[in-house]
């Protein structure tokens, strides 16, 4: 192949899935410009942001690819009812691993900005943030990869060039959804105390 | 070996990547506080931060994956002459500069339908996308070669460590480059 067949088949490969996640991140950024009053009301969050989204890309990117190959070598059905072990522990890890690396995030966080004399909200409210966010993007984000791999394998599609586009996207929009929401609920239950 | 499907043998695999990566991020997030004012006035520039961050990790991610399989195929030699390898980096800069500008017209019109606050001018957000994305498709194969190359050189499979080294690498450059970009043009 000469360098221009290369370049044009690389191209269109790539073009629907970066066009995908394009649409996620707009939708991602259009929460986060959203998310003003919250960003100001907890210092320290903006920092933690990108960190948290690439968690959510890394534990359910795995995830993913980890399903896909189990799927290609004949180890899991391709059926969510089926209630295979592996496929839970999978799935409990990642969920564990991503709160724990969240919480990590904040705790690391916190202490850099203090270190650095930055202003930073209290502990306690960004380790809530972070639980709560990556608990709740970590349910919906397993259900949906395992969800559409399984639906993309039994139509005979490569699992392995679905999980990047789907993880990447719906991590985006999750990721950045659930953490306004945990930011609100965390304000809100922080305000009655 | 594959790691067992159990909950701690995944643990013990992924996490203590998983904690590096996270500091990593962290100096990307320190970078996006240290013009957090700037983004906080102008939505346009906030709405860019995610799919700037994402396009970036993308771009390379995909060619890292693209190398690693042609390196596995043996098709792939790290010589600047080399077909696989000039196409691939010219397909991922041609991607950059039509993926960036729709990236900064859709920042603009989604800040202005949806988030008030102060607005740029529309060219200014393409342009500030434009320029960012083509200095990321530059670092975007830097990075991925330096990373295939080095992985092979040590022995290493690329699939294993190259796609997290350089999508992470990746998310931190797209906030850098944003800061820096800004900097120069708002």
């Amino acid at each position: 192949m000469t360098v221009r067949d290369v370049a044009v088949e690389a191209y269109r490969e790539a073009l629907p899935a970066l066009s995908a996640s394009l649409v996620g991140g707009l939708v991602a950024g259009v929460v986060l410009g959203g998310m003003r009053a919250e960003l100001r009301a907890v210092p320290g969050l903006l920092v933690l942001v990108p960190a948290l989204l690439a968690t959510r890309g890394n534990v359910y990117g795995s995830l993913g690819a980890r399903v896909a190959t189990a799927l290609h070598q004949g180890l899991i059905e391709p059926r969510v009812t089926a209630g295979d072990d592996r496929l839970q522990a999978a799935a409990a890890a990642a969920l564990a691993n991503g709160v724990l690396t969240s919480t990590f995030a904040a705790v690391a966080a916190f202490f850099l900005l203090t270190l650095l004399g930055s202003k930073v909200a209290p502990l306690p409210i960004l380790v809530g943030v972070a639980i709560v966010a990556g608990l709740l993007s970590g349910i919906v984000l397993t259900a949906v990869v395992v969800t559409v791999v399984f639906a993309g394998y039994r139509r005979g599609r490569n699992p392995d060039t679905l999980v990047g586009p789907i993880v990447t996207t719906t991590g985006d929009v999750f990721g950045i959804l659930f953490l306004l929401i945990a930011v609100r609920t965390v304000l809100a239950i922080a305000g009655v105390f | 070996m594959p790691t067992e499907w159990t909950v701690r043998a995944i643990s013990r695999a992924m996490l203590p990547v998983l904690l590096v990566l996270t500091l990593v991020e962290l100096g990307s997030g320190l970078v996006l506080g240290s013009f957090e004012s700037k983004l906080l006035r102008y939505p346009s520039l906030l709405v860019l931060v995610p799919v700037t961050i994402g396009t970036a990790g993308n771009l390379g991610s995909i060619l890292a994956a693209r190398l690693s399989t042609s390196f596995h195929l043996g098709t792939l030699s790290f010589s600047p002459a080399d077909d696989e390898l000039a196409g691939n980096a010219i397909a991922t800069f041609a991607l950059a500069v039509t993926m960036f500008p729709v990236i900064g017209f859709g920042a603009w019109v989604l800040a202005a339908l949806v988030s008030g606050g102060a607005t740029l001018a529309a060219q200014t957000v393409i342009l500030v996308a434009l320029t960012s994305g083509t200095i990321l498709a530059v670092l975007a194969v830097a990075v991925t070669l330096t990373a295939t190359y080095a992985a092979y050189q040590f022995g290493l499979d690329p699939d294993d460590v190259v796609i997290p080294v350089v999508t992470n690498v990746c998310d931190v450059l797209g906030v850098v480059v944003l800061f820096g970009v800004v900097q120069v043009l708002v």
